[in-house]
């Protein structure tokens, strides 16, 4: 038996001005699923990622949430929006408010969670996620890889059916893309349905169900990460992992004569 | 070649600092304060030909000038500041109806009198309450700063007094119920009020006082000259058909023959700082009143404009440009002169204090948008995206997430602003309220003691201005620590 579709585009087309960067994208992710967002810069992953909670509005297609159309009123959408959690490669955390408060101010705002019980449950998700003893700090005090994982802490807090992930470790130093892979490797093992958009190979081998690459704004493979990883059907997917493949060795040269630190 | 702008540039400076400043006088020319805003029918523009001077006192410098072999030079000058202005020396007379009265007599030499006036109480048709003048107690009264009136109202006590520099506005405001009551000069009162339907005055008019020349203390040679020439002028009726002419004479100018010599009064010193501080206290209340009340209504306007500019639909965000455009483009004044003197045309009549409130609150209004939009547009679009993610509605998330974070942009220009309208708050005076700088104008006028209550004035602004920025100050380091 097949788990039901979580999230599914049709056709979608969206231009930047004459930059065309989603052509008729199909793709279809059902429960439970881990699906990672291959490609080289500019191929539209991100902004397909991007459309799946309307931070981006599409030209033309069709998106659905658990069988709910996207394109809805605007109650409706962000009703939408809490079922589907984002982690962006920014973070983006409140900066007014301490890490505690970040994480139970949505629960208060969209859940209706009362303060002790929001408090309670952040509390919890911020020890999952290694951060519990800094719940009193400000987002400013923290490393970039501790406020990642606030930032999943607080996607979290909502109980979303889905999380998104938005290149989650680009901005980080190397030392801190770790903690946060480690948290993201642990939110799989629970079961959750993921669309991530990373470079990171090890994660996507280690823990995709699909990697889906895509170039020019299509998608042009489709395949479980063994296949991918080993026999990529495309040229273009060939190309790109080649690169890939020159980059890592190039880094683990650097790190082995000492001038890049591990 | 840079040089050479920078002349260029300094000489542009000097031209418009001169260009307007007090004619130079040439050897037989006396340079004549008077006051051509509400100066009927002493001296005043011309309404057929606005750049012509004529009144009484026109005629009567004319017919001087002519005994003297001198020319009487116009200088315009605000009424409370011609006294002052003789000691600084910008005009060598001063002719605009300035009663001989101790206080006057304090700041300047006066010439035997020219013209006898009476006061006349002008009331609203129908209204009975005043018979004489003594019911003027617990009454509104509409009167101009520092005149002989003035200060017998002030003598009388528990009058409610209002002071005005335009005097239809006075008749105006007593015709729709804003005052109770208008005691003037009668000159004033004869040409202003006659022309308002809705006045009447309690006959007969009171009292009796002279119009002096006042001249520079020191300046005797000029007194005596003058005080000649006014003689003659009585002697073969040349004053008496000026007078009747202007329809000022009555059987009272009689006394003009007889008050030949005005004594100059040689007691230097006024009130003390302690007779002051109560005035000066009271208006600097009307100023705190006044500047935080305009405040809140500024800040919250102010935010409701901002919200809309940078959240609203296209045709909010138009409303609110354009308000903010406007209001920031024409003087304060106008808008206070609007609200207080041009509704009522309309129908709406606002008491001084609302209008007051309402012309500088919406006045800053405009200002706050615009530090307020800068606060909402510095907030970076992760913070917008973030609370979009989580499912936050656009409402919830302007209030809880948006709106604090832009304070810490906001808090120090709106902190500037709410002390530049609280010195700002001065110009409501032209609307009728006694705030702390007309307590100041009022008593300097009357005391000629310009230093000491200088001083004292600025200290009680700084006194009240100097916490308000520690508490801005405190607000935002508090606001930087998170």
């Amino acid at each position: 038996m097949t788990p039901p579709v979580a999230i599914s585009c049709r056709d979608l087309h969206k231009a930047f001005g004459s930059l065309k960067v989603l052509q008729g994208v199909d793709l279809e992710i059902r429960t439970g699923e881990k699906v990672v967002l291959l490609g080289p810069s500019g191929s539209g992953k991100s902004t397909l990622l991007r459309c799946m909670n309307r931070l981006e509005e599409v030209d033309s297609g069709t998106i659905t949430l658990f069988d709910r159309p996207l394109d809805t009123s605007a109650r409706e959408l962000a009703a939408l929006r809490a079922e589907v959690g984002m982690v962006f490669q920014g973070f983006h955390l409140f900066p007014h408010l301490s890490v505690l408060e970040n994480v139970t101010l949505p629960q208060a705002l969209v859940r209706g969670v009362g303060r002790t019980e929001a408090e309670q449950r952040a509390r919890v998700l911020l020890g999952r996620v290694g951060m519990g003893h800094k719940a009193d700090a400000w987002p400013p005090q923290l490393s970039g890889g501790q406020q990642q994982r606030v930032a999943i802490a607080r996607a979290l807090a909502l109980e979303p059916k889905a999380l998104l992930f938005d290149e989650p470790t680009s901005a980080l130093d190397p030392e801190m893309v770790h903690e946060v892979l480690e948290v993201m490797n642990a939110i799989a093992a629970q079961g959750m349905t993921m669309v991530v958009v990373t470079h990171e190979m090890h994660f996507a081998e280690r823990v995709a169900d699909r990697i889906v690459f895509m170039d020019g704004g299509r998608v042009i493979e489709d395949a479980p990460p063994a296949v991918f990883f080993r026999q990529p059907a495309t040229e273009r997917a060939r190309t790109f992992l080649s690169h890939l493949r020159v980059d890592r060795q190039r880094t683990e040269t650097l790190r082995a004569t000492g001038f890049l630190a591990n | 070649m840079r040089l050479r702008w920078l002349d260029l540039l300094l000489l542009g400076v000097l031209w418009l600092a001169t260009a307007g400043s007090a004619p130079v006088r040439a050897a037989e020319q006396l340079r004549w304060g008077l006051d051509l805003e509400g100066g009927a029918p002493y001296g005043y523009a011309d309404p057929a030909n606005p750049s012509r001077i004529i009144g009484f006192e026109r005629d009567i410098a004319d017919e001087l000038g002519k005994r003297l072999g001198r020319t009487f030079l116009p200088v315009q000058v605000n009424w409370d500041s011609l006294i002052p202005a003789l000691s600084r020396n910008t005009v060598d007379v001063a002719m605009a109806g300035i009663e001989i009265t101790e206080d006057h007599q304090r700041g300047a030499l006066f010439t035997r009198p020219y013209c006898v006036y009476q006061q006349r109480i002008a009331v609203r048709r129908g209204d009975e309450r005043v018979q004489v003048f003594e019911d003027l107690r617990g009454l509104k009264v509409g009167t101009v700063t520092s005149t002989a009136a003035h200060r017998e109202l002030e003598r009388l006590g528990k009058v409610d007094i209002k002071h005005y520099t335009d005097m239809f506005a006075v008749y105006e405001d007593l015709a729709i119920g804003r005052l109770d009551a208008v005691y003037i000069d009668q000159p004033v009162a004869d040409f202003y009020a006659a022309r308002n339907l809705r006045v009447r005055f309690i006959e007969p008019p009171r009292g009796v006082g002279f119009y002096g020349i006042a001249l520079r203390k020191g300046d005797e040679a000029l007194k005596r000259e003058l005080d000649r020439a006014i003689g003659t002028m009585i002697e073969d009726g040349s004053l008496e058909r000026i007078l009747r002419r202007w329809r000022l004479w009555h059987p009272l100018q009689d006394k003009l023959n007889s008050y030949r010599d005005v004594q100059p009064i040689i007691r230097q010193d006024g009130p003390g700082l302690a007779q002051y501080l109560p005035v000066l206290l009271q208006g600097a209340w009307m100023t705190c009143r006044i500047s935080l009340a305009a405040m809140v209504l500024a800040m919250g306007v102010g935010m409701l404009l901002a919200l809309g500019r940078v959240f609203g639909p296209a045709p909010v965000r138009w409303l609110a440009t354009g308000y903010v455009e406007i209001v920031r483009g024409t003087p304060l004044l106008i808008q206070l002169y609007m609200l207080y003197y041009a509704l009522p045309k309309l129908g709406v009549e606002l008491d001084a204090f609302v209008a007051g409130v309402l012309g500088l609150g919406l006045n800053y209004a405009a200002n706050e948008a615009e530090n307020y939009r800068a606060g909402l547009q510095a907030v970076p679009k992760g913070q917008h995206e973030a609370c979009a993610a989580l499912g936050m509605s656009r409402l919830q998330a302007i209030r809880h997430v948006i709106l604090p974070q832009s304070l810490k942009v906001t808090i120090p220009p709106v902190t500037n602003d709410f002390i530049a309208l609280f010195k700002d708050s001065s110009l409501v005076s032209v609307i009728t309220l006694v705030e702390l700088t007309k307590s100041y104008g009022m008593l300097a006028s009357a005391t000629y003691d310009y230093i000491r209550l200088g001083l004292l004035t600025a200290a009680l602004y700084l006194v009240i201005s100097y916490p308000a920025a520690l508490l801005a100050r405190w607000t935002e380091a508090r606001l930087q620590r998170n």
